[in-house]
């Protein structure tokens, strides 16, 4: 969810002006802002599965340094979503485990 | 390669104010951080400052990350940013990425301000997306403006926990009750009796037992503790909330000090294991300075002052100070740096560092 007002910082000015595509499905966006604000802004919490236990993990400290919040973007596996900007078109998967390159192993 | 009077590590409160302190002298500074946006965690902090007029309190945490940025281009310091330092080697040489590329620069002066991360806690479910550091709510708040859930737990009444439980209020979201571990309160009663105000619940003496949950949080139990800090039966409560925000603490960022050769202590209140450092900011290295939460977490009020501190200490050891001159700047910034550091918050951080600095005292 969005916060489109607020006592002390005042109403978004920022547009919708992007979307990317999160496991086949389109999530509209704002063009630079951090992969992991949109999915939660679209109630996506779920990021990737661990390893070996196939368990969920999503955001935890959104500033880089933890890794809880890699996913694949772009066929690129491994990326900090809580840092990384949003482009439009963006093609996104939730990471299983290490992740694949270009979609291959 | 390029060259530098004075690289800045981190462009956070300690080492924007840093910075702009050595430029006003005369010296180069250059500032790298790894983000694309300067200010590290201060733009997350909509509140108003605590202390002194001369501390800037009464204003917000993003107007003064503003006034530094401003600063910082009058003063004509460069600000590197998306430059991730991975390394510092002999004669300081910086080695750092941007763009996915290899780059180095030279300083005669090195200031590491890496600030600090939020630490995590141990139950069963505590990896569930969902839990989450509360300066990672914090900043997809007031800095992306999305809410990372609508019921809300929060750990630890720190200030940083009774903080963004208001601003998560604030942002729109219900915060069920905040829990406390300890007998009392942490932080500042006028932040609590804040939180208190608009209805949330405070238990001290509780902790969480579980978080419930197959792929995200679905609900919470919470359990009291005894004197030893042991679940009392049947005490269990149950709250719904989608979302665990924790607020236990921060440990300084310290991995480039280590790597730089630094020598350490530990002092817990201060988060742990921390370089130890001189009167003047600098490690036990010459040359390489340290400020902000990386010598001892504190908040950034002590941070710009330490900040500053290492900012005219390297313009001195530079000769854009004369001894003279700098001591007079010293002075006052010794002054503010022990006015943030009384009352019954800060003295236990005065107390620590003091040994942080006896510990220096005594390599030498
Ligand atoms: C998420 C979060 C929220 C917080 N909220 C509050 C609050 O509401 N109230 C409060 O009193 N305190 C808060 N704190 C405590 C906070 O740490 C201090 O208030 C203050 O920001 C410390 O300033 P600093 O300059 O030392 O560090 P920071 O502000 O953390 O700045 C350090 C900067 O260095 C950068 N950096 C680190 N390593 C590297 C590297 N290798 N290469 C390049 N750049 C690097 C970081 O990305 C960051 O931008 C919070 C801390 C965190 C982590
Ligand atoms: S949430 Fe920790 S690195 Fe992204």
């Amino acid at each position: 969810m969005r916060v489109l007002h607020h006592p002390i910082l005042g109403d978004e000015t920022r547009k919708i002006d992007a979307t990317i595509i999160v496991d086949g499905r389109k999530i509209p966006a704002i063009e630079g802002e951090p992969i992991a604000a949109t999915l939660l802004s679209a109630g996506i919490k779920k990021f990737r599965e661990t390893q070996k236990n196939h368990k969920p993990r999503g955001i935890f400290c959104a500033i880089g340094r933890c890794t809880d919040c890699v996913m694949t973007v772009d066929g690129i596996p491994n990326v900090r979503t809580c840092v990384t900007p949003v482009k439009d078109g963006m093609i996104i998967s939730t990471q299983k485990g290490l992740g694949e390159w270009g979609g291959k192993k | 390669m390029k060259t530098t009077d004075i690289a800045v590590i981190g462009a956070g409160p300690a080492g924007l104010s840093c910075a702009v302190e050595a430029a006003k002298s005369g010296a180069r500074v250059t500032v790298l951080d790894e983000n694309l946006k300067p200010g590290g965690q201060l733009f997350k902090q909509i509140h108003k400052f605590f202390g002194s007029r001369e501390h800037r309190a009464g204003i917000r945490g993003f107007r003064i990350g503003q006034q530094l940025l401003e600063a910082t281009e009058r003063l004509d310091v460069q600000v590197l940013l998306d430059a991730a330092v991975y390394g510092i080697y002999e004669d300081r040489l910086i080695a750092y990425i941007t763009d996915g590329r290899d780059h180095t620069i030279k300083a005669k002066k090195i200031v590491l301000a890496t600030g600090a991360s939020e630490n995590a806690l141990a139950f069963p479910g505590c990896t569930l997306p969902g839990v989450m550091g509360a300066g990672a709510a914090q900043t997809m708040i007031n800095v992306n403006r999305v809410l990372p859930g609508k019921k809300i737990i929060m750990v630890g009444s720190g200030n940083v926990g009774l903080i963004v439980s208001y601003q998560l209020m604030q942002a729109g979201a219900d915060v069920v009750a905040l829990i406390e571990a300890a007998p009392k309160i942490g932080g500042y009663g006028v932040h609590a009796g804040k939180i208190r105000r608009a209805g949330v619940p405070i238990y001290t003496s509780t902790t969480i037992k579980e978080v419930l949950g197959e792929e995200k949080v679905e609900g919470v139990i919470t359990a009291s503790l005894d004197e030893k800090w042991q679940h009392i039966e049947d005490t269990e409560k149950r709250f719904e909330a989608d979302t665990v925000c924790l607020a236990v603490g921060l440990s300084p960022l310290t991995e480039l000090a280590w790597m730089a050769g630094c020598e350490f202590t530990f002092i817990p209140p201060l988060g742990g294991h921390v370089p130890i450092h001189d009167r003047n900011m600098e490690s036990t290295l010459t040359g390489v300075y340290i400020a902000g939460d990386i010598t001892g977490v504190e908040e950034a009020s002590s941070a710009m002052e330490e900040g500053r501190l290492a900012g005219v200490a390297c313009a001195e050891s530079l000769g854009y100070y004369n001894e003279k001159q700098a001591l007079a700047l010293k002075n006052e910034i010794w002054d503010r740096l022990d006015a943030l550091r009384t009352g019954p918050f800060g003295e236990g951080r005065f107390t620590a560092k003091l040994k942080q600095l006896e510990a220096r005292r005594q390599l030498a």
